[in-house]
């Protein structure tokens, strides 16, 4: 593997040296773990509530309606779905640029200034993905038994005592999954801030997260070996956290 | 959960428990539902409004005017006017890459990962455990993890800027194979295959003949996630083809580099203005969005087949 060495030589952990003493190294990590721990909060918090709510209806079409107006924002994602939120996030032409002024943002830069930037990314990542996990849970939902949720009224159990009580408990694999793929995809950060950047003239730094770093790495200083340092180290993150899923979760248990 | 939302839960629950009469209580309860529910409905789709008015606008109107106003055809059409001229009609060579790219993914995806599947979950061979296992690490791996790792392997190989080089990792499809996996081992009996079998139809005639046609939903599925996930995959082209060889994607981000709002210093003399890139924003995603739209009723049901066969 290129992360071990060096003009074809071994070299042992000197690339990984030589990445972490990178002076962008740690502040791109720290961006990635604020980014993802604010959506994972959030996204879990919502798409449950969500679920919740939207399994709750009772008239038929109008649940399946909202389910499809959920997902829709799905179809844009990747550089579309940053593409329009340019736009949203601008004062001068957005929507809702009533709500952007009410936090004192005037202008594009300003608002896309580095501290606002996990909650940016949180915002463009929920409204494009929470969608498909909002159904996946509304089948969870649907897979409860009608007798179990029969019983706990009978037994005086209001609809919040049995979301909190069962429902909730019987979702909690759905949930772990959702966590667990959303934490790996989180630390994959790329195109947001990649296109953000773009847009901001420079605003938003071209090395915020640590797909973006690898691939400075690689592209714009011809050091594929501390490039693929990085990427190994995301990998293995992520590879570590899909196996101790598949593992532990017991999800894919069948046998 | 955080401690607030346990506190609600728990001043709640006494209320909550006077079951059926609908009391005061149960209506603010219910008028709360409907609001959150609201106002999510709105947050997931006032973007999309939006998006598809500002092309009918000109960038003046879409600076001053109502956000949800409606500019007029003509702009409309000037606007796709602009669109189509800019670098000579572009936006179709990425159109026609994406659909080149996406196309014969989705075809390779298919006929990979359906009798793959197939295997995994009606044969018993040595490896078969731990196969299954690696498909579904590999499948829980972002694939953007694996993006610098495929570009240094492929240009190994020599074949970065090659359609090859996006079309290969695209038909890499491990979710593929356990949908098909779980569809086979849950939905698709062994006696019936065996019948097949004992009538004297031979492994492959099994296959094509009673398998596959039972598969149809899944492999409906598994199209449908190959299809819209490579379309809209921006770091793996982008890295491995640039230039007039990128797909819609990649394209987008370059026009946005010539838009002069966002980018002063533009050098190109033909520049895109924010109506046109809208324009070219939803042009990008109306493939992806006439499939969804197609496919609503089956993926709003379709989606949690892994669920219920739990």
């Amino acid at each position: 593997m290129l992360a071990f060495t060096k003009n074809g030589a071994f070299v042992g952990i000197d690339n990984f040296v030589k990445v972490f003493a990178d002076y962008r190294f740690w502040p791109a990590v720290q961006h990635v773990a604020l980014f993802v721990a604010i959506w994972l909060v959030s996204l879990t918090l919502l798409v449950v509530l969500l679920a919740l709510l939207v399994h709750a209806i009772r008239v038929r079409w109008l649940s399946s309606v909202s389910r499809f107006l959920f997902y829709i924002p799905g179809a844009l994602a990747g550089a579309s779905s940053v593409m329009l939120w340019l736009f949203l996030l601008d004062p001068a032409v957005s929507p809702v640029a009533g709500i952007l002024q009410l936090f004192g943002f005037e202008t594009f830069v300003q608002t896309v200034s580095i501290d606002n930037l996990p909650v940016i990314f949180t915002l463009i990542a929920f409204w494009a993905g929470a969608g498909g996990w909002i159904i996946i849970m509304y089948g969870a939902l649907n897979n409860i038994p009608v007798e179990v949720m029969e019983a706990a009224r009978i037994d005086g159990a209001g609809p919040i005592g049995t979301a909190w009580h069962i429902q909730i408990p019987l979702m909690r694999k759905w949930i772990s999954y959702m966590a667990v793929m959303s934490l790996a995809a989180g630390t994959q950060l790329f195109v947001e801030p990649r296109v953000l950047s773009q847009a901001s003239k420079g605003v938003v730094p071209p090395d915020y997260s640590l797909n973006q770093l690898a691939y400075l790495f690689a592209f714009r200083q011809n050091d594929f070996n501390g490039s693929a340092a990085i990427s190994l180290l995301l990998l293995v993150v992520a590879a570590g956290l899909s196996a101790l899923f598949v593992f532990r979760g017991g999800l894919f248990e069948r046998e | 959960m955080s401690a607030s939302e346990r506190l609600t839960v728990k001043t709640d629950a006494p209320r909550g428990s006077r079951s059926l009469p609908p009391g005061p209580g149960r209506w603010i309860g219910r008028v709360l539902a409907w609001s959150v529910i609201g106002v999510f409905l709105l947050f997931f789709v006032v973007p999309i409004a939006w998006l598809i008015l500002a092309p009918t606008k000109t960038a003046r109107q879409l600076l001053l005017d109502n956000p949800f106003s409606f500019g007029g055809f003509e702009t409309l059409a000037a606007n796709w006017g602009e669109l189509m001229a800019f670098q000579n009609g572009i936006v179709w060579v990425w159109l026609g890459n994406a659909t080149l790219y996406t196309g014969v993914a989705l075809v390779i995806t298919l006929v990979v990962s359906i009798p793959a599947g197939y295997a995994l979950a009606m044969v018993e061979f040595r490896f078969r455990r731990a196969l299954l296992v690696t498909t579904l690490i590999v499948m829980l791996i972002p694939n953007t993890a694996l993006v610098l790792p495929i570009f240094l392997e492929l240009s190994a190989l020599k074949l970065v800027g090659t359609p090859l080089s996006v079309i290969l990792p695209f038909s890499f499809f491990p979710f593929g194979v356990y949908l098909t996996y779980i569809y086979f081992s849950t939905a698709v009996s062994r006696d019936l295959l065996n019948a097949a079998r004992i009538d004297g139809a031979g492994e492959f005639r099994v296959f094509a003949q009673v398998a596959m046609p039972l598969a149809t939903p899944v492999i409906a599925l598994v199209g449908f996630f190959s299809l819209v996930g490579n379309w809209n995959n921006y770091f793996l082209p982008f890295v491995m083809v640039p230039g007039r060889k990128s797909p819609i994607q990649v394209g987008l981000a370059e026009l946005l580099s010539n838009v002069p709002l966002f980018n002063p210093t533009t050098a190109g003399s033909v520049t895109i203005s924010l109506p046109v890139l809208a324009l070219a924003t939803i042009l990008s995603v109306a493939p992806v969005l006439v499939i969804f739209l197609f496919s609503q009723r089956f993926l709003v049901s379709g989606l949690t087949a892994g669920g219920t066969k739990e």
